[in-house]
């Protein structure tokens, strides 16, 4: 059975559809890329599968679970997390904090995974008593990743996880999300740099207009003339 | 020394009693803003009212201080901040909530609780009218205790001056600052209220029950609402029209502590609660020990004071443009505004 199964989604803002009967599937130990020029619909998909945005039309599932618009707090109990791509972190709070706040719906004990969140992110556990908001860009989505993964997700969703990163932090997080997806956790992440993040995904989903235009493994869609003429700037 | 007592009675006693009012009605106007992120213009009513939840507990209970040796409205008090704190929520899911579940613009919700303050206003006014009430003069047992020290000085012969309600309101303080501290980083909704002040769409992805963080902050706010009004009527007199009066400079303190920022509101309050009583006290009398030593051709005047006490409450307004001017954000990084 498949992790998630999103089928003919259609969402959009104020009326206006943006996405036109979009599917992405996923196994429970896939990591899935989406890619595409701007405006094609790929953040709009990770919202309207994390029910951000009303879906008017198509369904989806979570482990043949139908979560079709449901909210966004029940979703986090059944076990689905998003980071968003901006202002995705508490600045105020401290690391430990931001990790804890990922956490409340949580009632046992969770020290654990904090300590295996910084297992994953060794640079936050010398700064966990610091205020997100003073750490770094990598940093902070390294903050912004670790409290997503603080409800031990079966599935995580990542909007733009490198976005304004340094090759350094960029090659850092997408070893992180390896690791992760290694751990059992499946992925469906949105991607600027869609060559790196194809290259270790298990499936891509290129979109245009808010439709699939190509769904193939990830290294399928690398060596695809097509694709990468139109998507992988040549 | 008489004149340095005389000071320490009209600007320090004076100044913590009502900035510690103040800030007590700031720290609720700045969550409610760190949260909803709306101006509360009904704040002050809520104060009142809770000082009238007080004074109708006292009289009905008159008897009831008795037993521990306090004044009746003090010991009322949690339950007049109980109801106070119900009162708040009802208020917010009658009037805001509506208004927020339909997304309408912050300054939208500003007017309506200019509306909730003079709609609280008109209904305190209908069943009380507007005679001062005393909360001593119905209190069965106690009577207000004024403590005069006399401090161990030969020149010293006037005394410094503290009532028992204004012992009451510091010890009341310290203890709601200590328990607020402790409830924003130490507990698990604390925290989570600090989060939603944060990034409110964050908090909602994270799975915080946002609800409950907003009821938690109208029962803060009403909580320490009714204790502010309530421990304030004690000292002074319990007042109908209070609201308008109190209300500005509590903004005032909220916006230079930092809106947004409860250890900024503390500040803040403490900060325009002393520069009024400094800015109306005589500081002739200051200068009058001097006398001798002053040359003849000046002639000292029997008042210097920098504002008549008429006219105090612009005092708040001078300093919140003084500091916004040195930091716009206030004295605690606030929220922009």
């Amino acid at each position: 059975m498949a992790l998630l199964e999103a089928k003919g989604l259609y969402a959009g803002y104020g009326g206006m559809n943006i996405l036109n009967g979009v599917d992405a599937v996923i196994d429970a130990d896939e990591i899935g890329v989406i890619i595409g020029a701007n405006g094609a619909g790929k953040s709009t998909l990770l919202k309207a599968i994390f029910g951000l945005l009303h879906v008017s039309q198509g369904t989806v599932k979570l482990a043949g679970k139908d979560i079709t618009n449901m909210a966004p707090d029940k979703l986090v109990r059944a076990g689905m997390a998003f980071v968003p791509q901006e202002q995705n972190i508490f600045p105020s709070l401290s690391v430990e904090e931001n990790l804890e706040m990922g956490a409340f719906v949580r009632r046992d004990d969770f020290s654990h995974l904090i300590e295996q969140i910084y297992g994953y992110f060794p640079d936050l556990a010398e700064k966990r008593n610091q205020p997100a908001g003073e750490l770094s860009g990598g940093q902070r989505q390294m903050v912004a990743m670790g409290r997503a993964l603080m409800i031990e997700p079966s599935l995580l969703l990542l909007d733009e996880p490198t976005a304004g990163l340094s090759p350094r932090y960029m090659n850092e997080i997408f070893e992180r999300i390896i690791a992760i997806n290694k751990t059992g956790v499946g992925v469906l992440m949105v991607e600027q740099n869609a060559k790196q993040a194809l290259a270790i995904a298990h499936k891509g989903f290129v979109l245009a207009n808010g439709r699939n235009r190509f769904t193939n493994t990830g290294e399928a869609l690398l060596n695809d003339p097509e694709v990468a003429k139109s998507f992988l700037g040549g | 020394m008489n004149e340095l007592i005389f000071f320490f009675n009209k600007v320090i006693v004076a100044g913590s009693v009502i900035g510690s009012i103040y800030a007590m009605g700031a720290i609720g106007v700045t969550l409610v803003f760190a949260i909803l992120r709306f101006a509360h213009f009904a704040h002050a009513d809520l104060m009142t009212l809770g000082a009238f939840f007080s004074y109708i507990l006292v009289v009905a209970f008159p008897e009831l201080g008795g037993f521990v040796g306090l004044p009746t409205g003090f010991v009322v008090l949690p339950v007049a901040m109980v109801l106070t704190a119900i009162f708040a929520i009802g208020l917010d899911k009658t009037f805001y909530k509506p208004l927020r579940d339909k997304n309408v613009k912050p300054v939208v919700i500003v007017i309506a609780s200019v509306g909730v303050t003079l709609m609280i206003q008109g209904v305190i006014r209908l069943f009380a009218g507007t005679t001062s009430r005393n909360f001593f003069s119905v209190d069965g047992v106690a009577g207000k205790d004024i403590f005069r020290i006399k401090l161990p000085f030969e020149a010293a012969s006037r005394k410094i001056f503290i009532t028992e309600p204004q012992i009451l309101l510091f010890i009341f303080l310290i203890l709601a600052v200590g328990l607020l501290h402790y409830f924003l980083t130490r507990t698990r909704l604390g925290k989570a209220m600090r989060a939603m002040s944060d990034n409110p769409d964050l908090a909602r992805v994270s799975g915080i029950n946002t609800n409950v963080v907003v009821w938690t902050t109208w029962i803060i706010a009403g909580g320490l609402a009714a204790a502010a009004g309530t421990l304030l009527s004690m000292d002074v007199i319990l007042k109908p029209d209070l609201s308008f009066n109190i209300l500005l400079p509590i903004f005032a303190a909220a916006i230079v502590g930092g809106v947004g920022q409860p250890y900024g509101a503390i500040a803040g309050g403490f900060v325009v609660g002393f520069a009024e009583t400094l800015s109306v006290f005589n500081w002739a009398i200051l200068l009058r020990p001097f006398r001798d030593s002053i040359p003849e051709w000046i002639e000292l005047p029997s008042k210097i004071a920098f504002v008549p006490t008429e006219y105090k409450i612009i005092v708040p307004f001078v300093l919140l443009i003084a500091i916004l001017v040195w930091k716009p954000t206030g004295i605690f990084k606030g929220k922009v505004l």
